[in-house]
């Protein structure tokens, strides 16, 4: 096998930001604070951090390999097309659910939820994930759909 | 007339199911006369099997459009991308999230799903529902200082060419 030395740091370059870029979203998920905020990483880590790796092996396996391969773009494209729909049907899901969001989040959906309780008790987990049982006058907002 | 209903019915999408065919021998990067067979079989299966589901078909006015939109939207990923990196590595307390309520003016189903996927695509921005009546977008940013200027910048950048290349 015979790179040249340039398409070698390429394709090393794109695989490290790959890494970083993947790691930065691991830890924008464990570092944000609410469920929302989190959802941001992993859909961002998908695009920028899988779409470099893949660029890399794309590259590495068409010169060293057996010729072009587009594998690593469809991956690229299925992710692409998939990953927005999982962020969505999760927010969805939150919402429906109305999983609280951080204090400082201006206009949430709903004014019950804007601040959400201390740390979750050991004797009652659900209490801090859920607004109160009863919501009301939430007729006219359009975003909660009802159950 | 019946010929050509019955055949709809077994067969609704021929464009589609090629593409499926074509997609699967991508995948198995090769041409043996298996593949063909199972590529074939898939495209024939999947369109027969989630006709349901399908909305109506999308018109394209100005197909060749899309390529400059996917050119900006890639390039603005990489763009935001940098840009939620430093977000994220801020301390959270700084950071200023918000729901944002879209007023989209799209009316087409397809071309309401590219703006939300483009939506959830760029960092910083999940879209997050619709509301039922399919006028107002609801959006969680993850850092945004001027509300306005984000929902003019979706306006101009994505719904607007949407608007044109789909509707």
């Amino acid at each position: 096998m015979n790179i040249p030395l340039w398409l070698d740091a390429l394709i090393a370059a794109l695989l490290l930001i790959g890494a970083i870029v993947a790691t930065l979203g691991s830890v924008g998920l464990a570092r944000m604070p609410d469920f929302y905020m989190r959802l941001h990483g992993p859909t961002k880590a998908c695009t920028l951090g899988v779409g470099c790796t893949m660029l890399g092996s794309l590259l590495y396996f068409s010169v060293a390999g057996q010729g072009i391969s587009v594998q690593e773009v469809l991956i690229t494209v299925f992710l692409f097309v998939t990953a927005p729909v999982s962020a969505h049907v999760m927010a969805r899901a939150a919402l429906h659910r109305r999983v609280a969001c951080s204090a400082n989040t201006r206009h949430p959906p709903w004014p019950e939820m804007d601040h959400p309780p201390a740390p979750p008790s050991l004797a009652n987990p659900g209490e801090a994930r859920q607004g109160p049982s009863s919501i009301p006058g939430e007729g006219s907002d359009t975003r909660t759909r009802g159950s | 007339m019946a010929a050509h209903r019955q055949l709809r019915h077994w067969w609704p999408r021929p464009q589609f199911s090629l593409f499926l065919l074509v997609l699967w021998l991508l995948l198995m990067n090769t041409l043996s006369l298996a593949q063909l067979v199972i590529g074939a079989f898939l495209g024939w299966s999947i369109p027969y099997l989630t006709q349901p589901f399908w909305p109506e078909n999308p018109r394209l006015h100005q197909a060749w459009r899309l390529v400059p939109y996917f050119a900006h939207l890639l390039w603005d990923i990489l763009k935001s991308n940098v840009t939620v990196a430093r977000l994220i590595l801020l301390p959270p307390g700084r950071l200023r999230p918000a729901f944002i309520r879209y007023p989209v003016i799209l009316t087409d189903e397809f071309a309401l799903a590219m703006l939300a996927s483009t939506i959830s695509l760029t960092p910083g921005t999940v879209s997050a529902g619709l509301s039922p009546d399919q006028k107002t977008l609801l959006i969680h940013a993850l850092h945004v200082v001027d509300e306005e200027a984000l929902i003019r910048h979706i306006h101009t950048r994505y719904e607007q060419p949407l608007k044109e290349i789909l509707e």
